[in-house]
């Protein structure tokens, strides 16, 4: 996983509340086998007018030029609501976006973000509301995200600080896989099965 | 309850994170393979495969499915869940045998539902199993690999929420229509960052059929799990299931069952309370399960809504819904209907569709079809003569699977199509490209595909 410090990169806007990830990447595209290549299906449904993908939508926000090579993404509450899929993700960091600024975030979503090496930030209502602002006012607008020291900084010297749960920091700092930590543990793993054995043997199953 | 569950799968707490341990871990073919990829890579191995499931039912036809797969990317998904059930020996639910169905169908059928567990799969609608007083939950795909790997997944613990539902709910009421009221009352992230207990007279009623249905919407109210208390109606679904524990482990299981209800002062951080008598049958008008009314209602009118949010969000939500405001929810007519996902699938469902349309027709301008739960399910149905009642009421008697739920298969929507659906999520394209999905109940569903519009079944 890549790890992830600070961010400086274009902004893009995404004004919508309870974004489900049905649209971040729609269902049609979860037949793959592998986790990459799903960035240009990304919004599918919104981005492009046909269901080849060749058509843009030319209404929808993020095919205006302005946001092109966007690395962070402003959106409303609730998003990545809906189905667990993984592939919603895959889609947002294949597409380039490492960062989500949002004033809340789904359960499953917000977890699997991290997983990826995406930065999910919660900011106020009020702040991201001032970012939908600025970002429209401001053609090339670049937000830096500064994940030690947890603060969103903006072009004219605001500075918005964000909370982040210390193992989830550290993970993203250092681009760290939860199964090698988890399996540092594998000795307490068994010693806790020896010991439910004994006393619920109706959760274990004959090999 | 969800205190009791969580403590004793606790194995550490360390720097900020909790390890669980997980009981019961269930596999499907869309969520999987780039986790068994992550294992090859890794060099890793599946700690126990005896305590993990797999079964196709997202991307499979509900038709000819002793044929091989027409779509090649989806028959390739289900082929690599086969090799990767091969490789790492753990049980196939393979397409034809009996047992086979939609994951959260088969999970308690075949009793690897039990109280007092915790189960996880790579799908959102993994809380349907709390119907049974476990700790059930959906996960993302590096999760599913960390389960295959350890066993265990790391949690940041959740906040409780009690609902009450207090009194009985009226005839014709059924609990997809309560689901609908609750997250029509809490919205779609009311539930966010909790685990949601079910309890009161109106829950109490319930067959497990019922509170199954229940628990499975509960993500779509933002809450990861819901849960019932198990009482006696659970310990008998669950007698003699193939992977239930048997004769003296049974009993010896049963007394810690009957523990793990709540303690009379247990403590919630929420609770919501609800009177089931004031629940009518529910319609969704929009494109979350929260956009709901009931059968007497009408589509809201943006114009009377205060919040720009909301109104925005109202007003895209009819534009592409194709709704004008105000109209009467009986004059909303339909096109299609579906009966089936892991929300409502169960026999009991369908028995309920068979006794409203014994003897009745689908109107001339409804395509309806029925996709049972599990090939279990399928047989039953058919062993009480409900596939006749259906096919000669006009209609379409499939094999088991998520069908129309998701429509990763063939069984989509054309663009602007209108369906009365007894699945879960109305969200845009769920259905297809361009589908209009109303959310109803198995009973709803079957009075909109006789009138060709939505009404109260109490009346029809």
């Amino acid at each position: 996983m890549e790890s992830f410090k600070i961010l400086k990169g274009k902004t893009a806007p995404l004004d919508m509340i309870d974004v489900d990830t049905d649209q971040i990447i729609p269902k049609q595209f979860l037949k793959k086998i592998e986790r990459t290549g799903f960035g240009v299906h990304l919004f599918h449904d919104w981005r492009y007018l046909d269901d080849e993908g060749d058509i843009l939508n030319q209404d929808f926000v993020l095919n205006s030029p302005r946001y092109k090579g966007a690395k962070i993404l402003v959106t409303g509450e609730n998003f990545g609501c809906g189905s667990s899929r993984e592939h919603a993700p895959w889609a947002l960091f294949d597409y380039g976006f490492k960062c989500i600024i949002s004033p809340s975030f789904a359960d499953i979503f917000f977890n699997n973000c991290r997983k990826n090496g995406i930065l999910a930030v919660v900011l106020k209502k009020e702040e991201v509301e001032y970012l939908f602002d600025e970002i429209e006012s401001n053609e090339g607008y670049q937000l830096t995200v500064d994940l030690p020291k947890q603060v969103v900084s903006t072009p004219n010297g605001k500075n918005f600080s964000f909370e982040v749960d210390s193992f989830a920091k550290n993970c993203l700092l250092k681009g760290l896989d939860d199964i090698g930590w988890t399996l540092q543990y594998k000795e307490k793993i068994k010693d806790f099965e020896k010991k439910v054995v004994t006393q619920k043997p109706w959760l274990f199953l004959e090999k | 309850m969800f205190e009791k569950i969580w403590d004793s799968h606790l194995v550490i707490e360390k720097d900020g994170n909790s390890i669980v341990y997980i009981d019961r871990h269930l596999v499907h073919e869309v969520t999987s393979p780039q986790a068994f990829e992550g294992l090859r890579l890794s060099g890793r191995k599946v700690m126990h495969p005896e305590l993990t499931f797999a079964v196709p039912d997202h991307n499979i036809p509900t038709i000819d499915q002793n044929k091989p797969i027409n779509d090649p990317i989806s028959a390739l998904q289900v082929e690599t869940l086969r090799k990767n059930c091969r490789d790492f020996e753990i049980t196939l639910f393979d397409l034809g045998d009996d047992r086979s169905g939609i994951v959260h169908v088969m999970g308690p059928e075949q009793g690897l539902t039990i109280p007092g567990s915790t189960i996880v799969c790579g799908d959102s609608h993994t809380a349907t199993h709390g119907a049974f007083g476990s700790l059930a939950f959906g996960i993302g795909t590096s999760e599913v690999e960390h389960v295959l790997a350890t066993q265990t997944l790391q949690q940041k613990k959740p906040k409780t929420m009690l609902i009450e539902v207090n009194g009985f709910l009226s005839h014709d009421v059924t609990p997809k229509d309560i689901i609908l009221a609750i997250i029509g009352k809490i919205g779609t992230s009311g539930g966010r960052g909790y685990v949601i207990e079910y309890s009161g007279e109106a829950i109490e009623s319930m067959s497990m059929e019922g509170r199954m249905t229940l628990c499975n919407m509960t993500i779509e109210a933002g809450a990861r799990a819901g849960m019932i208390a198990p009482d006696e109606k659970t310990f008998e679904y669950l007698k003699n299931r193939p992977f239930a524990p048997k004769g003296e482990s049974f009993r010896k299981a049963l007394i810690s069952w009957k523990q793990l209800s709540s303690d009379n002062d247990a403590k919630f951080d929420n609770t919501v309370k609800l009177n089931a008598v004031d629940v009518l049958p529910q319609v969704t008008w929009g494109t979350n399960p929260g956009m709901v009314t009931d059968i007497n209602g009408r589509v809201p009118d943006p114009s009377n809504i205060v919040n720009s949010i909301e109104r925005s969000s109202v007003e895209k939500a009819l534009k592409y819904m194709g709704l004008k405001p105000n109209v009467p929810i009986k004059e909303i007519k339909i096109d299609r209907v579906f009966i089936g996902s892991c929300t409502n699938s169960r026999i009991e469902d369908l028995r309920s569709v068979a006794e409203y349309v014994k003897g009745k027709r689908v109107s001339k301008d409804v395509l309806a079809m029925i996709v049972p739960g599990s090939g279990i399910i399928k047989r039953q149905a058919e062993d009480e003569g409900l596939d006749k009642i259906f096919i000669s009421a006009g209609f379409d008697w499939r094999q088991p699977g998520c069908s129309m739920c998701l429509a990763m298969n063939d069984d989509v929507l054309n663009p602007g199509e209108r369906c009365a659906s007894t699945s879960n999520r109305n969200f845009e394209g769920r259905q297809g490209k361009g589908s209009r999905t109303h959310l109803v109940s198995p009973l709803m569903a079957a009075a909109a595909a006789i009138a060709g519009h939505f009404v109260d079944p109490r009346l029809n």
